[in-house]
């Protein structure tokens, strides 16, 4: 056991809240006491499959199998026992799809990840009809590969039979957050089968207004309500997980950037955080009335609390961040783990010119291009493997600036500075850069694993662990800032140079 | 200056040999390729062999080992080594309410690859690429009371009053370290602060760098200099979560 270093440690106090982060690649639980610290973490990855161009899945079993080992993993390293955890919070990938069978929980085929863009036929067809935009008003959203509804909508044309099934009840649909709840209490013996508002939030489905599900999108996408879950908040008591930790209470679910949102306790509006993984994910808290862009970014929900009036936000996606970085490492061995990545890039002083932009699967915010395509522009034969890990690097700080300037003109305010968290932040250079071309502060608070941190503060506010979000504000410290230092004749000629290479991406894929 | 000296000529000429024959070689084989008496050649490969830069294969031969062909290179990027500590540096920083820095040593000296602020919200400098005298601080001490083939004999100089600049002084504070599993540093390196730190191992147990705290002498340490409770035990629970993390056994 921990030694405390506080005294008077009060027996309403013990006990460990569990977080359960699944995300794209890899499953973590992690474990929080009451002062909201790490106190054990247990990882797993899992496998992608990669079928054909353009396509991505996962295996939801294996998914749940990793869920349900970490979770005692995590235990056995603190010696908890199940009566130890006061509650379970789940955050999870967002927009990745899965259905399954009722009866015996087995799933139908794999899931269909986020990054998956089998749906850009059906999607353009939807668009066709009114435009990319003519679901936002109820939804938030414009029309995308990167929503779920398409591809719900998708699996019920594809798969022989499923919408017979589906329309019955036999076939359940939902997201991550979904499969996991159902599975702990009980599975096909009575599994709850809930979604909360922020995942919800991301189907296209659910009308923000009444954050139930819109009869129109249902119609429009021709899904069945029979096999969708009840919409509930992101934090309260769905159950008590009948398998893994038997008795204790799942408390919360949100989709992990609502959750990294949580975990920086930004629950005014105004507060934003960006975490950097898979992905880069800008979200701004605007508070309970709904904000819409006209700078391309989302409306989405941020929270909801038990019965309180909901919180939304507007974020800005970015696709491709540190899953540059995976395929430097992977698809052209430059790097044999991640974090080498600033080895690599700390031995030029520069890009040398370089520029590189990861449009891997199109462009998400704020440009929304499916047929824009990656590109290394500024090759000379001075440019060495060194430029091009400062140039990935750079992506990542050009394209938060970008979301950035986005939020900023939408909001009528200028960031003063920006709050970060997820694995990239543990790359010096990478913050530096950020700082230096946002010309502001960076700040990263004492806890990385926001994401996991902020399912756990939902879980435990439901079941009042921690009385309310002021507590949990005033666990929030800084644990490291980066200044910009860089001159503003640079930042201006190296932001110009980015916006021209974004340019030359757009168009690649013609129809 | 004395001359060259035969016995490390010939170890250096075997070494050579024995690189340049993937298969390995035998004591009579190697004696012939020398001119030198069996008895000799065994003597200057057990001699290797006890250093670490030759193995001796079951067939009986001895080639080079994979530490000669590592010599020279870090054990583990330092980068990779931040990413591995963060959650650790995070709740140390938190459990202790002192700024966390984590460091490997570089040139002799502490060097600082990762910093987490003391959790006040006050303004702290990101220290992350500065370097410390090594005989001056617990990371410092941590490391040399680890490293291989140091650099011993170097100056100590004195950064405080408190500085130990006695190099035998100094080996028995590392003796000491190795054996108690920590350091600690009392206004050594800069007045009116002291600080508390653990190695990191890696996969094969190698300490690899040095995680610790440091703050205020009067927080962290007692009248007569003895660190306050619980302060040891989070700075050594932090070390060896870090090192399970990379792979050590029984951390
Ligand atoms: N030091 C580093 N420098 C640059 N990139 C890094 C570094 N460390 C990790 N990454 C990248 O960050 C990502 C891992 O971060 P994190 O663990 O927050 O993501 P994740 O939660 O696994 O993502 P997801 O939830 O989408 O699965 C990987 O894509 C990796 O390439
Ligand atoms: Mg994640």
């Amino acid at each position: 056991m921990a030694t405390e270093l506080q005294d008077g440690e009060r027996p309403e106090h013990r006990g460990y809240v569990a977080a359960v982060d699944q995300g794209t690649t890899s499953t973590r639980c992690i474990l929080f006491d009451h002062s909201g610290r790490l106190v054990a973490i247990a990882q797993r990855e899992h496998r992608q499959h990669y079928p054909r161009p353009g396509w991505v899945e996962h295996d939801a079993a294996e998914i749940w199998r990793n869920v349900a080992r970490l979770v005692p993993q995590a235990m056995a390293q603190v010696d908890a026992e199940p009566g130890d955890v006061v509650a379970i919070g789940i955050a999870n990938q967002r927009e990745t799809v899965v259905a399954w069978d009722r009866h015996t929980g087995v799933p139908v085929g794999h899931a269909v990840v986020w990054q998956d863009t089998r749906t850009a036929d059906l999607v353009d067809a939807l668009a066709a009809d009114g435009g990319t935009h003519r679901f936002a008003e109820a939804c938030g959203l414009p029309l995308t590969t990167y929503f779920a509804a398409p591809r719900m909508r998708w699996l019920l044309d594809e798969v022989p039979g499923l919408r017979r099934r589906a329309e019955a009840g036999d076939v359940l649909f939902g997201t991550i957050d979904s499969w996991l709840v159902w599975n702990l209490t009980g599975g096909p013996d009575g599994g709850t089968h809930v979604t909360d508002v922020t995942n919800a939030s991301r189907t296209m489905l659910m009308d923000l207004r009444t954050l139930d599900y819109s009869p129109q999108m249902l119609e429009e996408f021709g899904i069945p309500r029979a096999c969708l879950p009840e919409i509930r908040s992101s934090s309260e008591v769905y159950g008590t997980a009948r398998t893994v930790v038997p008795g204790a209470r799942i408390g919360a679910a949100l989709g992990d950037q609502q959750a990294a949102l949580f975990g920086q306790t930004c629950f005014s509006p105004g507060e934003a955080k960006c975490t950097y993984g898979t992905g880069g994910f800008l979200l701004m808290n605007t508070g309970t009335e709904i904000t819409r862009s006209s700078h391309g970014l989302l409306t989405t929900v941020a929270h909801r609390i038990g019965d309180e009036p909901p919180a939304y936000a507007l974020e800005g996606s970015i696709a491709v961040t540190g899953s540059l970085v995976q395929w430097l490492r992977d698809n052209l061995g430059l790097i044999s783990t991640a974090p080498e990545i600033e080895t690599l890039a700390r031995t030029v002083p520069d890009n040398g010119g370089c520029y590189f932009v990861p449009a891997f699967s199109g462009l998400f915010a704020p440009h929304w291009r499916s047929e824009a395509r990656g590109l290394i522009v500024g090759l000379t034969s001075f440019v060495t493997k060194g430029h091009i890990a400062r140039a990935a690097l750079e992506a990542t700080a050009w394209q938060t600036r970008e979301v950035v300037e986005a939020m900023d003109a939408d909001s009528g305010l200028r960031l003063a500075s920006l709050r970060v968290d997820g694995g990239m932040t543990s790359n010096n250079l990478l913050m530096q850069t950020v700082a230096d071309v946002l010309d502001a502060p960076v700040v990263r608070p004492m806890v990385s694993e926001t994401v996991s941190l902020g399912a756990a503060y939902a879980a435990g506010l439901a079941v009042g662990f921690w009385p309310d979000t002021q507590a949990l504000r005033r666990r929030w410290h800084r644990a490291a800032q980066w200044d910009p230092t860089m001159d503003p004749a640079t930042r201006a000629s190296g932001w110009k140079d980015w916006q021209q290479a974004v340019q030359r991406t757009f168009g690649w894929i013609r129809h | 200056m004395p001359g060259p000296i035969q016995s490390i000529e010939r170890a250096a000429a075997a070494l050579r040999l024995l690189a340049a024959a993937p298969e390995g070689l035998g004591v009579v084989e190697l004696g012939t390729a020398l001119t030198l008496a069996k008895t000799t050649a065994h003597g200057i490969l057990r001699t290797l062999v006890d250093v670490g830069f030759v193995e001796q294969a079951e067939d009986g031969r001895y080639r080079v080992s994979e530490d000669l062909a590592d010599l020279g290179r870090p054990r583990i990027d330092a980068n990779d080594l931040r990413a591995q500590a963060v959650n650790w540096a995070d709740s140390l920083a938190s459990r202790t309410g002192e700024s966390v820095r984590l460091a490997v040593l570089a040139e002799g000296r502490a060097l600082v690859v990762h910093h987490v602020f003391r959790p006040d919200d006050s303004r702290q400098e990101l220290a992350v690429g500065t370097s410390l005298p090594a005989h001056a601080c617990a990371l410092g001490k941590v490391l040399l009371a680890w490293s291989v083939g140091g650099r011993r004999g170097a100056r100590l100089p004195a950064l405080t009053q408190r500085t130990v600049v006695d190099p035998a002084v100094l080996r028995r504070t590392l003796a000491a370290v190795r054996e108690q599993g920590w350091a600690l540093d009392v206004e050594e390196l800069l007045a009116g602060t002291a600080s508390i730190a653990a190695p990191v191992r890696d996969r094969g147990g190698l300490v690899v760098g040095a995680i610790g705290i440091d703050g205020e002498s009067e927080r962290l340490v007692d009248t007569r200099g003895r660190p306050r409770a619980g302060l040891v035990p989070a700075v050594r629970q932090a070390a060896r979560s870090v090192s399970r993390g990379l792979g050590a056994r029984g951390a």
